[in-house]
């Protein structure tokens, strides 16, 4: 037992000499906890993940004898966790509206019983190792949640407990170790949430994440693995994108990390998510959710934490073998979280503010995305999505920079195109896919072998049309040529039918690769027929008053994505729209 | 320890003081100091060991002698006094009364710090608030329970439109307000709080009111309590009584200015222009108060007013309001030079709670996508403006001046309109069908086929003409 010597904010002195560095701590009468960041001597300097008023000097305060670790096992699907794991919905039990300091609630529930099958295969007497699978559990319909060995334990399993209910700390096994030891198995298991979880070998990221946004998947894609950044100003739409991307995407465990945003974001998700269905399994989208929070109002500490946590859990349900998706909502404010404790560590500040080891906790938290063979020789992955958040929209700022050099796909929002409500507001010049050769490939198995031609003829049109307009704002349209302003209508149409999706569009919400690469060719060819016909002498003055554009525009929200036959039908008649026109220009004696 | 007064202080220095020989003084504790000349100040304890207590004094220490100081900690936090009679009171910013009437009396007191709601018992704002403004209601409407600022700039008229959002804001269906307000002004001139004080006698609801006054001459540090005050009161009329509580406090520029002063002081590292890192979850700790949570019937809807310094929506104070609250109505100085009233700013203008709070059960089923549709007409309206200004408004095409001519009803008869109209949001709704009217429909894309032939009237004014 210690004693607290100073309180300075989150920040508490103690005179407590047996810890060492990131061990976990509880200190005062209340109990708060935290972790210790700083040594000298016989103290400990500690930071709080509650906030400190009302602690007195002289309280006492006690090492833990562990770091920060979350419990991975049955329950963690469908909940919503505080940026150190403790379940939101539990708290609010235990504690009422308001959080109150210091309550302590473990993270998995522990009176609840789930059914345990064990593995078949598993024998008593043959050696097991960490990351194997000892059986399932059936957590939600959709999901099977696959009970590990924890990486560290191997041995000769001793026994294993035949199929049954078990709660979590119910012992389910026992492993004899090489050093003789007996470890218990349970249906859980603890990891520091600062060590990246083993595995055997990174694999090659292969498959495209599908998001059902077209201007992600089939401008810039990602792949199941891959590393995203979602940086943009303000009410730019980061946070829909990404709420977006959880509904959609076709990963199967998808991890919501609300880091030092708004409460009613997280209300909004924890209520539409379980009324939307899946459209993958046709389950409720929550059962492949879970969300960890720590919202602006809740304390920084623990905010620098939180996404540590997120991604420790998505690690852990990637070793089972799952595709994860975790999108973090905003890893500037967990940047700013880093400054803070940096500051009150007096450590020297480099770039406004931030310390110098900014960039490589950046490219170390990334780094724990990938595609892997897992330890028992599966194959799951982590594609890890932040959202950044510049101040002032300024891309050149710290967070964003840095981000910018370890990421593989970046989805930059533009305020122009927010304000001028060009949802999703994704930039199509700023953006880029490092992904685009792997995806091309599956589109071209999958989709269309045209895919990778077709992507390309798009966005050269539209930096084209970028061209044009600034001509246009000097000089005004008239001094364009047909050919020109051709291109511009088509690009234009592009934007509007293509590139605008609105997330509130039910329809068109979502659109299934076979819908995007309909509609992409579709545009295209309307463009192609038009510009041979610009180029035979017809002036575009009057293919753009053809009603098929304005038609065209709206084709995305009148198709479903599982009902494209009629879509289809009106895109094989496009040629006839502009034979007609050709017609009427040839009968007219090219005078129209 | 509460009454117990110590004379230790062993040093001075811009607004913090440091005590000696004190041991187990809690952190975060209201600290009350006697001065030489028996004058009380409030402080703060904002660093706690046994050999040194830091202190920081509201009023200052600027003449401060420490000899003759006496210093009583009174381990608690400040807290607020709270009961039904605070409505149709007037406080200071450390909730003392200012209206010449005894203080509150109640054994129910209030860290005025509040605590974190739980996510998980929020409940999400979906009931329209009908404020009568076009220009919010059509484009940037207000939900229950929502956060949504107005940014500002010197000389325009941000005082006005809130008080016509407080005098005009009602659900639908509802004869008159069944709101309460709680209205919190620091660093204000006495005019602004007079101008609000008249707004509110004039309209009769001065009774269902509660006002939290830190004028511009009064002591810095107060003014952080201001707003924690203010809303601790709003927390207790929503949540406790059942109230809708709109809360409207002006100007969290003031606020954020006063918090870079006294961060100095204590020698915080800065940021960006000199505020420091922390000042975006302090503003989050203010901003999220705001909400409604499951099963209570009362919510707290809050417009705070900024202005922004040099009209620059990238300063840091608005830039990080933006990053906090849901949406933000931006006023113009372009459309107020022009006579415009409201200048609302309706691009760079949003409310994200919008989307779920209108439409088919809440407004009508045509408002989500004429909102969109006078969004995108309008942008494409300036840009063709934009474009006149350069080649001259006789080159335009015949499509372009019909933009043009759209622009300027819309600025004139949508977005402008009387400090006392009152449009319900079907007259604002049928508004925009009249002005998207003077569109082809080919150029509506973003509304319906059939909101098209139920509600735009090319056609007909086309055989007019
Ligand atoms: N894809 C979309 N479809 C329809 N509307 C959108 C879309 N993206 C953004 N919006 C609109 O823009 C608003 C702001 O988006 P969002 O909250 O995602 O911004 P943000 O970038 O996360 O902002 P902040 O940094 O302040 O959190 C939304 O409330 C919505 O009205
Ligand atoms: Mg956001």
């Amino acid at each position: 037992m210690g004693k607290i010597l100073e309180i300075n904010g989150p920040l508490v002195k103690l005179e407590l000499p047996e810890t060492v560095l990131g061990e976990q701590v509880r200190v005062g009468a209340i109990g708060l906890v935290g972790e210790v960041i700083g040594r000298d001597g016989d103290t400990a300097l500690a930071q709080l993940y509650e906030d400190t008023a009302g602690l007195k000097p002289g309280e006492v305060a006690e090492g833990l004898g562990w770091p920060l670790s979350v419990e991975l096992g049955p329950g963690l699907l469908n909940a919503i966790f505080d940026g150190v794991q403790r379940p939101l919905n539990a708290v609010w039990e235990k504690s009422g509206d308001r959080i109150a300091r210091g309550v302590a609630v473990p993270s998995l529930p522990r009176d609840q019983r789930w059914h345990f099958v064990p593995d078949p295969e598993r024998r008593a007497g043959a050696p097991v190792a960490g990351g194997d699978v000892l059986g399932t559990v059936r957590e939600t319909e959709s999901i099977q949640h696959r009970i590990l060995v924890p990486p560290l334990t191997h041995g000769e399993l001793l026994e294993l407990a035949p199929e049954g209910d078990y709660t979590v700390e119910e012992s389910i096994g026992r492993v004899k170790m090489a050093d003789g030891r007996i470890d218990k198995l349970r249906l859980f298991h603890r990891w520091p949430v600062r060590v990246p979880r083993p595995f055997r070998r990174r694999d090659h990221a292969v498959k495209p994440l599908i998001t059902g946004q077209r201007i992600l998947d089939t401008f810039y894609p990602l792949l199941k693995g891959g590393k995203a950044a979602i940086p943009g100003p303000f009410g730019a739409g980061k946070t829909m994108l990404q709420q977006q991307i959880a509904r959609w995407c076709n990963a199967e465990i998808v991890i919501y990390v609300g880091c030092g945003e708004r409460g009613n974001e997280l209300t909004d998700v924890l209520e539409f998510m379980p009324e939307l269905v899946d459209p993958h399994t046709g389950r409720p989208l929550m059962e492949r959710t879970l969300l960890v929070a720590n919202t602006s109002n809740m304390p920084v500490v623990a905010r620098e934490a939180s996404v540590y946590v997120g991604i420790t859990l998505a690690e852990y349900f990637r070793d089972q073998g799952y595709d994860v998706v975790m999108v973090a909502d905003s890893t500037s404010r967990w940047a700013e979280a880093l400054r803070e404790v940096a500051g009150r560590l007096g450590q020297m500040p480099v770039e406004e503010g931030y310390p110098a080891y900014l960039g490589s906790r950046l490219a170390a938290f990334y780094e724990r995305a990938g595609r892997v063979e897992t330890l028992s020789g599966g194959h799951g992955s982590v594609t890890l999505i932040g959202a950044v958040s510049p101040p002032g929209g300024d891309f050149s700022e710290p967070v964003t920079s840095h981000t910018k050099e370890i990421i593989q796909t970046f989805w930059a929002l533009s305020k122009e195109l927010a304000d001028a409500r060009h949802y999703p507001a994704v930039d199509w010049l700023e953006s880029f896919s490092g992904y685009v050769p792997s995806a091309a490939k599956w589109w071209a198995e999958n989709v269309d072998p045209g895919w990778e031609a077709a992507r390309g003829e798009a966005l050269d049109l539209l930096a084209a049309s970028e061209e044009l307009q600034r001509i246009v704002n000097l000089v005004g349209v008239e001094a364009l040529s047909s050919e020109q302003r051709w291109t511009l209508e088509a690009a234009g149409l592009l934007k509007e039918g293509l590139l605008q999706q609105a997330a509130t569009d039910e329809i068109d919400s979502f659109a299934s690769p076979e819908k995007q690469y309909a509609l992409l060719a579709a545009l295209l060819e309307i463009y192609r027929q038009g510009m041979k016909l610009v180029k035979l002498g017809a002036p575009a003055r009057r293919l753009i008053q053809m009603p098929l554009l304005a038609q065209a525009r709206r084709w995305k929200s009148q198709h479903k994505s599982e009902e494209l036959a009629l879509l289809k039908e009106k895109i094989a008649r496009i040629p006839a729209d502009f034979a007609q026109i050709a017609l009427d220009y040839e009968q007219s004696g090219h005078t129209a | 320890m509460k009454n117990v007064e110590f004379r230790t202080a062993s040093s001075v220095q811009g607004g913090l003081i440091v005590m000696g020989g004190v041991t187990g003084v809690a952190a975060g504790s209201r600290v009350q100091l006697k001065d030489h000349a028996g004058r009380l100040r409030n402080g703060l304890v904002i660093r706690s060991a046994d050999d040194a207590v830091l202190v920081e004094v509201f009023e200052g220490t600027d003449d401060l002698d420490l000899e003759r100081t006496w210093v009583r900690f009174l381990d608690e936090p400040f807290k607020l006094p709270v009961s039904r009679d605070i409505l149709g009171r007037v406080f200071n910013g450390a909730g003392l009364p200012r209206d010449g009437r005894p203080p509150i009396i109640s054994a129910d007191r209030r860290d005025v710090n509040g605590e974190p709601l739980n996510p998980a018992a929020r409940a999400y704002p979906r009931e329209f608030i009908q404020t009568g403004i076009s220009a919010i209601d059509g484009m940037n409407s207000l939900t229950r329970g929502q956060k949504l600022p107005v940014f500002s700039g010197g000389g325009l008229p941000h005082n006005r439109v809130a008080a016509q959002i407080v005098r005009q804001a009602k659900l639908l269906g509802e004869e008159s307000s069944e709101f309460v307000v709680v209205f919190a002004a620091f660093g204000a001139s006495n005019a602004d709080a007079r101008f609000f004080q008249e707004s509110f006698e004039e309209s009769g609801v001065l009774n269902k009111v509660v006002m939290f006054l830190n004028l511009a001459d009064e002591p810095v540090i107060e003014r952080l309590l201001t707003p924690r005050a203010a809303l601790t009161a709003a927390e207790y009329l929503a949540f406790d009584l059942d109230y809708h509580v709109l809360v409207v406090m002006t100007d969290m520029t003031a606020y954020a200015e006063a918090l870079r002063e006294v961060a100095v002081l204590r020698g915080d590292v800065p940021a960006r222009k000199g505020y420091p890192g922390y000042l975006y979850s302090d503003l989050a700790e203010i901003y999220e108060r705001a909400g409604r949570i499951k099963n209570r019937r009362g919510s707290i809807t809050m417009i705070p007013v900024l202005s922004m310094p040099s009209d620059d929506i990238t300063h840091p104070i608005p830039d990080l309001t933006g990053y906090i609250t849901e949406g933000q109505i931006v006023l113009g100085r372009e459309l107020a030079n022009q006579g415009v009233y409201p200048p609302v700013t309706v691009l760079p203008s949003l409310s994200r709670l919008m989307k779920d709070g209108i439409g088919k059960n809440f407004t009508r089923e045509d408002h989500p996508h004429v909102a969109s549709q006078l969004f995108a007409s309008y942008a494409k309206a300036l840009e063709v403006r934009g474009l006149a200004a350069i080649i001259g408004a006789e080159e335009l095409s015949d499509a372009d001046r019909r933009y043009l001519q759209f622009a300027e009803a819309f600025e004139r008869r949508f977005i402008g309109q009387g400090e006392d109209e009152d449009r319900s949001v079907y007259e604002t709704l049928n508004l925009a069908w009249d002005l998207l009217s003077m569109l082809p429909p080919e150029a509506l894309i973003r509304v319906s086929e059939e909101e098209l032939a139920k509600y735009h009237k090319w056609q007909a004014m086309a055989e007019a003409a």
